[in-house]
């Protein structure tokens, strides 16, 4: 096919993605992002390649982003012409051939699907989907995916394409009604009527700081100069954040369409990707996608015959945390090192090379394309009332459904974690969820029913952040938390200021020296005024924000802070300096698993006979714990 | 190592990237993607042919953490310090690492055969904790795995 220059031309390209989206034979698809790669998803669609060909069978094999639902990784998923969809989790390798088995027969008696979808809203056509209208009744049995506790309350704006397109195609993405927002803001929009449409649609930033996309667009189209850019941070360093990661490897091209049609009403021509070095998959498909969109003419010169240029180019980073704050990551992008600097001037008056630079987080350029699709007020109704739309948080740490979820704004922490993420493993309690990676803060179990959305988090003392929210439970050490982010922090400022360089590394060796119970009495004290002259004389939003992680686990844990100063113990039992692991005489059975695997040999006794840990020679690394089946094990 | 290939690698990386200044890091890490490392030599060929200071050249090769000045072991080993995998225990996973190892973080073996780092997140959250080997996840690591995971190389390197 050559460019798509017109409407027609696009209906075309549609058409031809629809026949693989929705192919007239069986169709198997298999969720090979990264987590999907680590849970075996390539060999799995190689078994399925060599057994279809080996068969002799004609099935529409496809690849595609992931589905959110982590742990039924690796998933597969079989689409029959005029039947539901159907998922099945963990099929791994040796399951492929009774899966195959299955499909050949019609049987659904073996491996059971986790889930089906009968039908789903496309967003952008704003039509129904049916895969199946007749449902057998042996199908009935199978829980949609709607009814999920994991999905019920999701709804997928910005992730709408993640697991039904294959992202290396760019015709199945415009047979989801891709680069038909274009089309529309090209043909029949003026700059300022994008502009508008974003700012009533409320859209803020999904990168963290939340600073209302709509104003920033129009800041950056009144700044003086010729030559302008946007920019899409995906330089995802959020330790525990992983939502731009899937976007950009399930479906870039949203990503795109948001920056040609951005760069439009900003009046760039020229854009830049920013992603981060530790995604080697997500630049492969960015950077394939910007070669098919520039094939068909989507990026480049006369974009739909508008006289509209505009192009991309895919900067790759090196590793430092800093440069995901705007003006260091720009000072990367010009090739050098990425230290941020003051913003008296803002970026998009003076940005790359001093020129008026727009730039937005990866999860707010995918949410463009539905806004100028279904207006700003259709998008404002979503949501909270200043946090408008949906938000993907990567719901990880002691949780039961981990993965990727989009949830309107405005619903509380208590339906994330109980009602979608299942609660907490092991019949353990919910004790902080941690939000906003290094600069946000622990949110304690008594606040679980506050309201997710950008102001109600600040208030708690944390922040949005990209969307990380790492579940906690009573095994969880909040100071040594609180060690850890300034651990991360100490290596990751630039040094440029003192504050920040000097500031962070003093209270880090405060923490250190609690952990190790040589906490003093005033330490406590110390930290707070720290963590204020910090925040208040840091050049960036990094050192700015630094402190609170420890301001929040104060302001909510201080008396485990106390426990370790005071009474030189570690409630949660993971401080190893303050901590002691014992074998219960009543529960250990002599099995001699502990004393074979401890890595120092420090666990002796006789077979079948109560254990004893020689405390001299204990490293406690907690090895034993984790291999006793008994539950023998103690650590106080 | 043989100091004409640097130099040649070097000045066919730059001539690719046409000079330009702010391709820089592309260029670095294109070299380091041959080497595994960035030589000594490479930097001053780059000073030299692009007309940068060889203090910049140093200070971006410095500043970003996925270089390395030091010469890498044949496996690289990094274990995720992510927020869920440290939650996870990942502080016992890097011990365990540099205990069976016999080397810190940042280290190489001395046989040249592993070099263990730590990586800020790789955004495998939902796995956690994750060890990344040769750029192979691999999920939910116990350190009770530790001994078995490296014994699998080890072998290899026997046959």
């Amino acid at each position: 096919m050559g460019r798509i220059r017109t409407l027609k031309d696009l209906d075309l390209a549609a058409k031809k993605g629809l026949e693989t989206l929705f192919p007239k034979k069986t169709k198997i698809m298999v969720g090979t992002a990264t987590s999907g790669i680590a849970a075996g998803a390539l060999e799995v669609y190689e078994e399925l390649k060599r057994e279809c060909e080996k068969r002799k069978l004609d099935i529409h094999l496809s690849k595609t982003g992931s589905m959110g639902m982590d742990s039924l990784e690796p998933l597969v998923e079989v689409i029959e012409p005029g039947k539901p969809r159907l998922a099945y989790g963990k099929v791994t390798k040796d399951k492929v051939s009774p899966l195959i088995d299955q499909v050949v027969s019609g049987s659904i008696d073996g491996l059971k699907p986790a889930y089906r979808i009968d039908d789903e809203d496309d967003l952008i056509r704003q039509e129904k989907i049916t895969y199946g209208k007749k449902i057998e009744a042996k199908l009935k049995g199978i829980p949609k995916i709607n009814e999920l506790p994991f999905y019920k309350k999701q709804l997928r704006i910005a992730l709408r394409n993640c697991g039904t397109i294959d992202p290396e195609n760019i015709y199945e993405y415009i047979a989801r009604g891709g680069y038909y927002s274009l089309y529309r803001a090209l043909s029949s929009m003026t700059p300022e009527q994008i502009i508008d449409e974003v700012t009533i649609s409320g859209l803020r930033g999904r990168g963290g700081g939340g600073f209302p996309t709509g104003r920033k667009w129009l800041s950056c189209r009144k700044a003086h100069g010729d030559i302008k850019y946007v920019i899409c941070n995906g330089d995802e360093g959020d330790p525990g954040a992983y939502m731009d990661r899937s976007l950009m490897e399930g479906d870039p091209h949203s990503i795109i369409e948001g920056m040609v049609i951005g760069a439009f009403a900003i009046g760039a021509h020229e854009g830049f990707i920013y992603v981060r070095n530790e995604y080697p998959l997500a630049v492969a498909n960015l950077q394939k996608a910007v070669e098919q969109a520039r094939e068909l003419g989507l990026l480049g010169d006369d974009i739909f015959k508008s006289g509209f240029s505009f192009d991309i180019k895919i900067v790759r980073g090196a590793g430092a945390f800093v440069c995901g704050e705007s003006t260091a990551l720009m000072t990367s992008i010009e090739g050098k090192a990425g230290e941020p600097r003051a913003k008296y001037i803002h970026t998009v008056e003076q940005g790359i090379w001093n020129r008026p630079s727009n730039l937005n987080n990866v999860e707010t350029w995918a949410n463009v394309p539905v806004i100028i699709a279904r207006g700003g007020k259709w998008f404002a109704n979503i949501g909270a009332k200043n946090s408008t739309g949906t938000k993907v948080f990567s719901l990880v740490g002691k949780i039961n459904n981990v993965g990727l979820v989009e949830v309107p704004m405005g619903i509380t922490l208590k339906e994330i974690i109980y009602d979608i993420g299942g609660g907490i493993p092991e019949g353990k309690s919910f004790k902080a969820v941690q939000t906003g990676g290094p600069s946000g803060g622990c949110i304690p179990a008594d606040l679980i029913d506050l309201p997710v959305d950008f102001d109600s988090l600040w208030e708690a003392g944390s922040m949005m952040g990209s969307g990380g929210m790492i579940v906690m439970d009573d095994r969880t050490c909040m100071v040594d938390i609180a060690r850890y982010f300034f651990d991360f922090l100490v290596s990751e400022s630039c040094g440029k200021c003192v504050p920040c360089r000097e500031g962070v590394y003093q209270m880090y060796e405060i923490l250190h020296d609690i952990c190790h119970g040589r906490g003093k009495k005033g330490d406590i004290e110390l930290l707070e005024s720290m963590g204020k002259s910090i925040a208040d004389g840091s050049l960036c939003a990094l050192g700015g924000s630094a402190p609170n992680p420890v301001l929040s686990t104060i302001r909510y844990f201080r008396k485990e802070y106390e426990a370790h100063i005071n009474k030189k113990k570690c409630p949660a039992g993971v401080c190893r300096a303050l901590i002691k692991y014992s074998i219960l005489a009543d529960k250990c059975t002599g099995c001699g698993v502990c004393a074979k695997r401890c890595p120092v040999e420090c666990i002796s006794g006789e077979r079948k006979k109560v254990h004893i840990i020689d405390q001299g020679k204990c490293i406690k690394c907690g090895t034993c714990k984790e291999v006793c089946k008994f539950d023998a094990i103690i650590v106080e | 190592m043989d100091l004409k290939a640097i130099t040649k690698t070097a000045r066919d990386t730059i001539k690719k990237y046409n000079r330009d200044h702010s391709q820089i890091i592309a260029i670095l890490q294109d070299i380091q993607g041959v080497y595994n490392y960035l030589p000594k030599e490479a930097l001053s060929v780059i000073s030299e042919e692009m007309d940068v200071p060889l203090s910049r050249v140093y200070e971006i090769a410095t500043f970003y953490n996925s270089f390395s000045l030091k010469p890498r072991g044949k496996h690289m080993i990094e274990i995720c310090a992510g927020t869920a995998c440290h939650v996870q225990g990942a502080a016992n996973i890097l011990d365990r690492f540099e205990r069976e190892l016999g080397i810190k973080r940042g280290e190489t073996t001395q046989d040249g055969l592993f070099t263990l780092e730590e990586v800020r997140c790789l955004g495998c959250c939902s796995l956690a904790a994750v060890v990344r080997l040769d750029g192979n996840i691999y999920p939910f690591v116990k350190q009770d795995d530790i001994p078995r995971i490296l014994k699998k190389y080890k072998k290899q390197e026997v046959k």
